[in-house]
């Protein structure tokens, strides 16, 4: 493939505490630009942490983080995050700043207009879903779960980086609720084309939004490929999410 | 007289009061505030600090006021030309009240730092702020609400203990208080009292409010709040240059005193004869507490105060009592001469020591002239002391001991409440204090010390050499006060105060008139 495709890259990427527990072993995988790769796993599989080898909140222990062709060493963590978007399960929104002025955080830190970010988080108050009249001045205490999830999906992308980090963002929605959220976001998504590295132990939702699923284990990557692949795979870990999805499947289905 | 009425005749008087105190109150916790939160932020950086600098505050706290006076009166220290610590005064009052203040803020500063929400700021610095812009625009504005609290116990902590500032001529409500204490009034010391502790409680509510606003209008205007803090630096830069540029003693000689009702007399009978007779400008700087007068001569606060040659031998040189007067006298002079330049001039002319006392009626009836005079005869008797003469070595268990004396009863109660006993034939013997106004109110009778038990305290003006130096003038006026006063008329000037009410300036003015040193 083209480098020039390739958006995000590990390259036998290690990570371990000082304690000297290792979270992530060996890690290799490609990310492609305009690609959704969702991370899946359960909980201490490595998942999260393998986000924050992307932002460079922390730093990999041996191997290579490269994005855009660069190892995140050589990036200034402050650049390197403002290109990126980042959503965590527990949003945190600041609960000092009104909506709009959380959405606008990123552009303020880059100097942009202060009219110029005010349209800008009224755009995306539109484009996921909320009235920008009703929501733009009230503070984050005032919002619902999903619509605070929504407001951090607009405030990562509010400078319009090109890769989104998104940290099983709708984890802590009601299952209605995540399900309409989830069909926005894949709208959203074909809309943007950006690239997203998305964090679930959800095998439905990775279904749904995943060009790819990388499925985590203990720290290593068990198995990469296109959703059919882990139905099929014979892998144990593969085969106890895919049991999952097919009892959901199961309850779905009218009797 | 009611508390109300004696706020309306001392209205200006008062207000002056209020004014130094509120003063002591904002410029110590604005500098509390721009020492401690930064601290706080350092903290919350470098935990490893956490232990030695919350240590350092914590201890702080418990260091006793006057100690904390004592300590910092003599250090001086400069910057650039300015004096920053040092001396008697607002400013190491601030210095003290600041020390005191710095816990609160800083441990509020460090635990609302500590308790934002771990993914807010995972939040933030994965959209890329820098962790100043971390600390500025989400850890700070956040713990603004506890940072406040700790503010607002800190103000409320200054007005109590800035009280105590008087006791180094700081100024302030304490003034009331101590005055008030001094000559046992209690409209006087309501009248210090009563208002510290509303202006403790207007400031807790008012910064109560603030806190408040801050928690619910979370991210308010920015220019409104820039409007604040620019106001609040103002407020600031102005009380601070109060503090260095008010230099109260400049080019003046300054008389100080110690805190009781005798010594205050003393320091204006000084001030008014020097003022008359050497045509000098004078500073009082009264009511010095504990050996604070003593710190403030050797510091060179003030240039002259009266000293007794006992209390000069034993708690300021630390030596053994000594009998005789001429060698107690001899020695403070030498020893103070050699050891802080400051000289011992004439006497006074009067001894404040222990006094052993009976009614005037028994001395004349039983012909009782000395305490060997009443030993033969008091085993029928009933004796009162004070808590501090009963338990100090050289008190009752030394002297009883001397003249072989034996009590039918001895009971222990308040100093000023064995006077009355006595006069009201509740006990037969009381050890006062030789000056006290008392003696001749109640006409009591002072046994003379036969066997020289107790050691001198005689009144004696100590000088700063420096001063006379400076001033050739002083000398001869204090040579002219030798010998003015006798015990007798020192306990009337004390009961003049004490028991009339008068002011300590008036009754000095009219003495040194009958002696012929004023117009």
């Amino acid at each position: 493939m083209n480098r020039e495709e390739i958006a995000i890259e590990f390259r036998d990427v290690s990570f371990a505490l000082p304690t000297g527990r290792t979270l992530l072993a060996h890690l290799n995988l490609q990310v492609n630009r305009g690609e959704t790769l969702v991370l899946l796993g359960r909980s201490g599989s490595g998942k999260t942490t393998t986000m924050r080898l992307i932002n460079r909140l922390i730093d990999p222990t041996s191997g290579q983080v490269i994005i855009d062709g660069k190892p995140t060493e050589d990036w200034d963590p402050i650049q390197l995050r403002r290109r990126i978007g980042y959503v965590i399960q527990e949003i945190g929104l600041f609960p000092h700043l009104t909506i709009e002025q959380n959405i606008g955080v990123v552009p303020r830190l880059e100097g942009w207009e202060p009219e110029r970010i005010r349209l800008r988080a009224r755009q995306l108050l539109t484009l996921v879903g909320l009235d920008a009249d009703r929501f733009a001045a009230r503070f984050p205490r005032e919002l619902s779960g999903g619509q605070r999830q929504r407001i951090g999906v607009a405030r990562a992308l509010a400078a319009d980086p090109p890769v989104i980090l998104l940290d099983e963002p709708f984890g802590a929605l009601d299952p209605i609720t995540r399900r309409d959220i989830q069909q926005e976001f894949k709208t959203l998504q074909q809309e943007l084309g950006k690239t997203m590295v998305f964090v679930t132990h959800d095998i439905a939702e990775a279904f749904v939004l995943g060009n790819r699923i990388g499925l985590l284990k203990d720290g290593e990557m068990v198995l990469l490929g296109a959703p059919a692949d882990l139905l099929n795979s014979s892998h144990a870990e593969a085969r106890a999410f895919a049991a999952c999805f097919h009892d959901g499947q199961a309850i779905g289905r009218p009797a | 007289m009611t508390l109300l009425e004696f706020f309306a005749h001392n209205r200006s008087e008062f207000a002056e009061l209020v004014l130094e105190h509120l003063f002591l109150v904002i410029m110590s916790t604005g500098i509390a505030v721009l020492i401690g939160v930064p601290l706080g932020i350092l903290l919350t950086r470098k935990p490893a600090l956490s232990k030695p600098i919350l240590g350092f505050a914590n201890i702080m706290q418990t260091v006793p006021s006057l100690a904390l006076f004592g300590f910092l009166i003599p250090l001086n220290i400069y910057l650039f030309q300015f004096k920053i610590v040092g001396g008697i005064g607002a400013r190491t009052a601030i210095v003290a009240l600041v020390l005191y203040s710095l816990l609160p803020i800083i441990r509020n500063t460090f635990t609302g730092i500590s308790n934002v929400d771990p993914a807010i700021r995972d939040a933030g610095r994965g959209m890329g702020m820098t962790d100043r812009q971390l600390l500025l625009q989400v850890e700070l504005p956040l713990a603004l609400g506890v940072i406040l609290a700790g503010v607002r116990v800190a103000t409320v902590i200054c007005v109590g203990t800035a009280t105590i500032a008087a006791a180094i001529d700081a100024g302030g409500l304490g003034r009331y208080i101590f005055r008030g204490l001094r000559a046992n009034d209690n409209i006087l010391i309501l009248a210090g009292a009563v208002p510290a502790a509303m202006i403790a409680l207007g400031a807790d509510l008012l910064l109560g409010y603030f806190e408040k606003t801050i928690q619910l209008g979370a991210g308010a205007r920015g220019k409104s709040k820039k409007l604040l803090w620019a106001g609040l630096l103002i407020v600031l830069a102005f009380l601070g240059g109060m503090y260095f540029f008010t230099d109260k003693g400049a080019g003046r000689i300054a008389v100080g005193s110690k805190d009781f009702t005798e010594q205050v007399i003393l320091g204006e009978i000084l001030a008014q004869t020097i003022e008359a007779k050497a045509g000098l400008q004078v500073v009082r700087r009264f009511d010095l507490g504990g050996n604070l007068a003593h710190d403030a001569l050797v510091g060179g606060e003030i240039d002259l105060y009266i000293e007794y040659t006992g209390t000069g031998l034993l708690s300021i040189l630390k030596e053994k009592p000594l009998a005789d007067p001429q060698e107690v006298y001899r020695r403070v002079k030498e020893a103070y001469a050699k050891r802080f330049n400051l000289e011992w001039t004439e006497p006074l002319g009067f001894n404040n020591t222990f006094a052993i006392l009976i009614r005037g009626e028994d001395a004349k009836k039983l012909g009782l002239k000395t305490v060997s005079d009443a030993a033969r005869v008091s085993s029928q008797w009933r004796a009162g002391f004070g808590q501090d003469f009963m338990s100090r070595a050289d008190g009752y268990p030394g002297f009883s001991q001397a003249y072989g004396l034996h009590f039918e009863a001895t009971r222990e109660m308040d100093l000023s409440l064995t006077y009355r006993a006595l006069a009201e034939n509740q006990v037969d013997l009381i050890a006062g204090n030789s000056t006290d106004g008392l003696i001749a109110r109640y006409g009591l009778f002072q046994l003379e010390d036969d066997r020289h038990y107790f050691p001198p305290y005689d009144a004696v003006p100590v000088v700063r050499q420096g001063a006379l130096q400076k001033y050739p003038a002083l000398r001869d006026v204090l040579t002219q006060l030798g010998g003015i006063l006798s015990v007798d008329e020192m306990r009337k000037l004390n009961y003049a105060v004490d028991g009339e009410k008068r002011q300590a300036k008036d009754v000095a003015r009219e003495f040194l008139r009958g002696k012929g040193l004023v117009p």
